[in-house]
């Protein structure tokens, strides 16, 4: 005879076994679950050289957004756009485009944009001049021909807002003493990312790149003021009356120390 | 009653009624898969565009949406409400699969399905065993990981795996998706199913498979055992059924009707092939009716035999 507190009935045998099964299912599910959470994670952010089509939410929210169906790549006309294949270091399925290779022709219809059925490419975007696939940045200072004192001028000629989102800035050509370099300088509030200038680098390896805003861009701290730009603003200085001290520039031309003589003593000291 | 010889399941319905009545829903199946794939591939092959997008998500003829509703829900869960476009494309599935039958979509489109299948009948050539037994209740688990996972992760979870999209993109964008490394997905599918589980994947593992089971949970199209009473237990059915646990309730508990109603079914008619006695038929769900022949079919030839 068995003690009253052993239970034998099916009842209890088949709950064990639900329990042992439910354990081990979630287990299961929760170790597969943190492999793909883990998949999910280093994917998070793009590459560096991938940059999505106009109008992509920011990262973040583009990824919840994007069903990874490939509508926006087969309506662009120039091929430009690509998915990511498994395994590549991106959210799979999801489009992007590499600049060096096909850069963006922004077209003013911006079809991918139209194609997009989830709105993780913003149908808000009308103007393709408003897109931010990126900035560019002349990240090759040393090997850019126009920093060398030469006129390439080629990233400035094929920006689609040439003397806008890039223009070339005269400085003096200090190695030669008399001719000017005319340096490309990027407006980040203008580039569009498009990446017709890094595709059209004349170098073997662009000097110019667009890389993805986040990389791209610097931020001021959030407490930060910029001391005329608040004075334009406001007409006036913010605090008036300041005490203007002295300014400490080198000493003024006064005695100079006599010079020390070999057998002791200074020439010309009068105590 | 068993075999006398060991022939191969659906042999005597061939012997009896001819190669096509044993083999139709498996060639209409193909077809269908076929033809929906080919449909995606007219246009980047021959640059005529009757279906743009994949499975994930089309545009057909340029005007009708369809989206795939599990991947909608992954983005949903994730923060974002999917444009109208979208969400009439899941409204248009939704309702198709709750007519059809939910895992209609793993028999008749899935493009793994064919992997697997493939990977069964080598198994079966081989001779190998069952091998690793899943609880049929993983791909509920794994389900309900992809959802957390999305919602905590703020991304359409699934997909960063999915074999059924990876290796449905790959086949229809072609060199657009450049150095993609989806063959070794598809690889481990037809290897785990071979040489891991029997008949592992589509019904113990995939999510996409469970999230369309909960959908076609009551849906209309269903297989039935419509003459119980013809049944000879030849068990040929068991045998080529990818989910034979479904077929026990409606042909022996008569008491729940012979209508198929597990959600697990995939109504790919392989049963309804390879039954010499023709118990099972396509059937609306309601349709409890019964046939009782007087001769059950078959025993003419089984008397032949003899």
């Amino acid at each position: 005879m068995a003690p009253s507190w052993v239970h034998n009935d099916r009842s209890d045998i088949d709950r064990r076994r639900f329990l042992g099964d439910a354990a081990r299912g979630a287990c299961g599910a929760g170790i597969l679950g943190l492999a793909l959470g883990v998949t999910v994670r280093q994917t998070a952010a793009t590459p560096a050289a991938a940059l999505r089509p106009p109008g992509a939410l920011p990262e973040d929210d583009f990824q919840s957004a994007c069903v990874r169906c490939g509508l926006c790549v087969r309506d662009c006309p120039y091929d430009t756009l690509r998915l990511a294949g498994f395994g590549r270091g991106m959210a799979t399925g999801t489009p992007y485009f590499v600049a060096r290779e096909v850069p963006c022709e922004m077209c003013e219809d911006i079809p991918c944009v139209e194609a997009c059925p989830t709105g993780a490419l913003d149908k808000d975007l009308d103007d393709i001049d408003q897109a931010r696939m990126g900035i560019a940045v002349l990240v090759g200072q040393e090997t850019c021909l126009n920093y060398l004192g030469l006129r390439c001028d080629v990233c400035y000629r094929v920006c689609p807002l040439m003397g806008e989102a890039i223009t070339l800035e005269r400085r003096h050509n200090e190695r030669t003493g008399k001719h000017a370099e005319f340096i490309p300088i990027v407006h980040s509030d203008q580039c569009t990312g498009c990446g017709k200038c890094e595709r059209a680098c004349v170098l073997p390896k662009a000097a110019i790149k667009v890389l993805p805003e986040r990389l791209a861009t610097g931020r001021l701290g959030a407490h930060y003021r910029l001391g005329w730009e608040e004075k334009r603003r406001r007409g006036e200085a913010l605090i008036q009356g300041l005490i203007d001290l002295p300014d400490r520039g080198p000493a003024p031309a006064g005695p100079k120390l006599p010079r020390k003589l070999p057998g002791g003593g200074y020439k010309g000291f009068q105590p | 009653m068993s075999r006398p010889d060991r022939t191969a399941p659906g042999q005597r319905a061939w012997d009896q009624d001819g190669w096509w009545r044993a083999h139709r829903f498996l060639v209409l199946r193909r077809l269908s898969q076929a033809t929906l794939l080919g449909l995606f591939l007219v246009g980047p092959w021959f640059g005529f565009w009757l279906v743009k997008g994949t499975l994930a998500a089309s545009l057909t003829l340029d005007t009708l949406p369809l989206t795939d509703p599990f991947i909608a829900l992954q983005s949903l869960l994730a923060g974002h409400l999917p444009e109208s476009s979208a969400l009439v494309g899941v409204a248009l599935v939704l309702i198709a699969y709750i007519m059809l039958g939910g895992r209609v979509y793993c028999a008749w489109v899935c493009p793994i399905n064919p992997i697997t299948d493939g990977a069964h009948w080598l198994r079966e050539r081989l001779d190998l065993d069952k091998g690793w037994r899943l609880d049929r209740r993983a791909k509920y688990w794994l389900l309900a990981a992809a959802l957390l996972v999305s919602l905590v992760g703020g991304t359409v979870a699934w997909e960063a795996v999915n074999p059924i999209t990876i290796l449905h993109r790959e086949l229809i964008y072609g060199g657009l998706v450049a150095g993609s490394l989806g063959w070794t997905v598809i690889i481990a599918v037809f290897a785990f199913d071979l040489l891991v589980s029997r008949r592992g994947w589509c019904g113990h593992v995939c999510p996409v498979g469970a999230f369309y089971g909960l959908v076609g949970r009551l849906s209309l199209l269903r297989v039935s055992a419509h003459r119980p009473a013809a049944c000879d237990d030849c068990m040929d059915c068991y045998a080529v059924c990818p989910e034979p646990h479904v077929i026990t309730p409606a042909i022996k508990a008569m008491d729940r009707g012979p209508v198929i109603l597990s959600q697990d079914c995939s109504n790919c008619g392989r049963c309804i092939d390879v039954c010499a006695p023709a118990v099972f038929r396509y059937a609306w769900r309601g349709d409890v009716r019964t046939e009782e022949p007087s001769v059950p079919i078959g025993t003419e030839q089984r008397r032949q035999a003899a």
